[in-house]
């Protein structure tokens, strides 16, 4: 099941778990990343918690928890390399597995067309 | 984005636009924050090639003495400035600072000796308060117009020379900080070697009319790319060049900002024209016995790129405050962040450790030595 959120989110949600990042969308308009700060396993967040940090040349910016949860797993290779969520973000540039606080709170997140609407 | 109707557009906005450029708000201007190529590219081309910037928000003044007699614009110019324009040559331009009453910056800008007038080069946030200042000190020696007329763009990189040279011959002969007018595809330009990025290159100013066509002849060349302020911003800061407002501004001195080195012998104490310009007993003060803090250059260890506003401290645990982040963010040619800010007299030594507040840690930082690249300028 992939969802999506207002804040440029995605969650590829299987058994309980969704792998999140950030959409072709948001990584065209970051522009080139140069740092990606991810949490560590194991912390909780709430739905709009302060879970990653990318920064490109110019700016940072502040990647949100989706959905309440507690961090089960994050992809090292994107801080070795941010450039990898440029190249493939909804693919090698996902950021960090969520293991959903209640799988049902996704059912309020977008599908795919409904996000592409938004972003038009 | 709201008030975006009442932003003004330069004369080379549909040429921006058409390139693909990223249209954000900028000093009251609609500017390319970045064209395709994005941030990181365009900022590598222009130090492997050569990068066009829009820059034609800056102000364009020309000083015209009233009697004729361009000695008297250069005596006037310098009671606004603690720099030597009398001095300086016909065909030559120079870095200077308007100061205020209490020895702080109103703006940098450059000033240039055109023959029969001078020629001035104001930032773009600046340039209303800038002429109202000019017209309100000198007004009545010289007569100021702010040409709104031209387009400024400067040509960056190792390959400007030859780019520019291949398309009107005669630049080559310039040195660093010459200029002179030129015809370019029948307009006519003003060319300086000089610009804002660390490397070799020309800035121009060109009729608004001719401006695009100027553009388009120069972006046909290969080695030619349009660059947006994204990466004009990561040039300039790794060449340790103050962004006006952020590094430099009516709180800082020029001395306490680095700069003395643009307050030529002539103008300090014990030269020919001490002082006379605003502020001059704070800066000429400041000159024989040091300001309490100064602007110095920062490397981060990690990668982590350390921003404006990022608190400076000796410890780790950030509480022993020294100073703050003016210019930060990540060199794409250090491949690392790098970062300039102000730190008290006891910290501005090379190689002192110390911590910056980044999202409520404490990240390692050392002060370095600016610039962060080696400048290429033809001397």
């Amino acid at each position: 099941m992939l969802k999506f959120t207002e804040e440029h989110e995605w969650l590829k949600i299987e058994g309980g778990v969704a792998t999140v990042g950030i959409t072709v969308h948001a990584a065209e308009q970051l522009g080139d990343l140069v740092f990606v700060e991810l949490p560590e396993v194991g912390a909780t967040f709430e739905k709009g918690g302060d879970a990653a940090t990318v920064e490109s040349v110019k700016a940072a910016s502040d990647v949100y928890c989706p959905l309440d949860g507690e961090i089960v797993g994050v992809n090292e290779a994107i801080t070795a390399d941010p450039s990898l969520v440029n190249s493939d973000p909804q693919g090698a540039g996902w950021f960090f597995k969520l293991k959903l606080a209640n799988v049902s709170d996704a059912d309020g997140l977008m599908d795919e067309a409904a996000y592409k609407e938004l972003v038009g | 984005m709201d008030g975006s109707s009442e932003l003004k557009k330069t004369p080379l906005h549909a040429l921006n636009v058409s390139l693909g450029g990223r249209m954000v708000p900028f000093a009251g201007y609609e500017m390319p924050v970045q064209y395709t190529a994005g941030v990181m590219k365009e900022h590598l081309h222009t130090r492997t090639a050569a990068g066009l910037f829009d820059v034609s928000h800056m102000g364009q003044v020309t000083v015209r003495a009233r009697s004729g007699d361009n000695a008297d614009a250069a005596r006037a110019l310098e009671t606004l400035v603690p720099v030597d324009v009398v001095g300086l040559g016909e065909g030559r331009q120079r870095y200077a600072l308007f100061t205020n009453d209490e020895g702080g910056i109103l703006d940098d800008l450059m000033i240039a000796n055109r023959g029969d007038h001078f020629y001035v080069v104001v930032n773009a946030a600046c340039k209303d308060q800038d002429f109202a200042h000019m017209q309100a000190k000198i007004g009545d020696v010289c007569e100021l117009t702010l040409h709104d007329d031209r387009a400024l763009v400067a040509l960056q990189g190792p390959h400007a020379e030859s780019v520019l040279a291949e398309l009107w011959a005669d630049i080559s002969s310039m040195r660093f900080m010459d200029v002179r007018a030129c015809d370019l595809h029948d307009a006519d330009c003003i060319v300086s070697r000089s610009g804002y990025t660390g490397e070799d290159g020309f800035e121009i100013s060109i009729p608004a009319a001719l401006a695009e066509t100027v553009c388009r002849r120069l972006l046909d060349h290969p080695d030619v790319l349009p660059i947006g302020l994204g990466a004009r911003d990561s040039l300039r800061l790794e060449a340790g060049l103050c962004l006006y407002g952020n590094d430099i501004d009516t709180g800082t001195t020029p001395v306490e900002g680095a700069l003395e080195w643009a307050i030529q012998k002539v103008r300090r104490k014990g030269g020919e024209r001490e002082g006379g310009f605003p502020g001059a007993s704070v800066i000429l003060d400041q000159l024989e016995n040091g300001a309490a803090r100064r602007r110095i250059g920062l490397r981060a260890e990690g990668r982590a790129p350390v921003r404006s506003g990022a608190v400076l401290a000796t410890d780790p645990e950030g509480e022993d405050v020294v100073g703050t982040v003016t210019s930060g963010g990540f060199g794409p040619n250090v491949d690392g962040p790098v970062a300039m800010g102000y730190v008290i007299k006891s910290a501005i030594a090379p190689g002192t450790q110390l911590y910056a507040g980044v999202r409520g840690k404490f990240l390692p930082v050392t002060v370095a030595a600016m610039p962060f690249v080696t400048n290429t300028f033809k001397r």
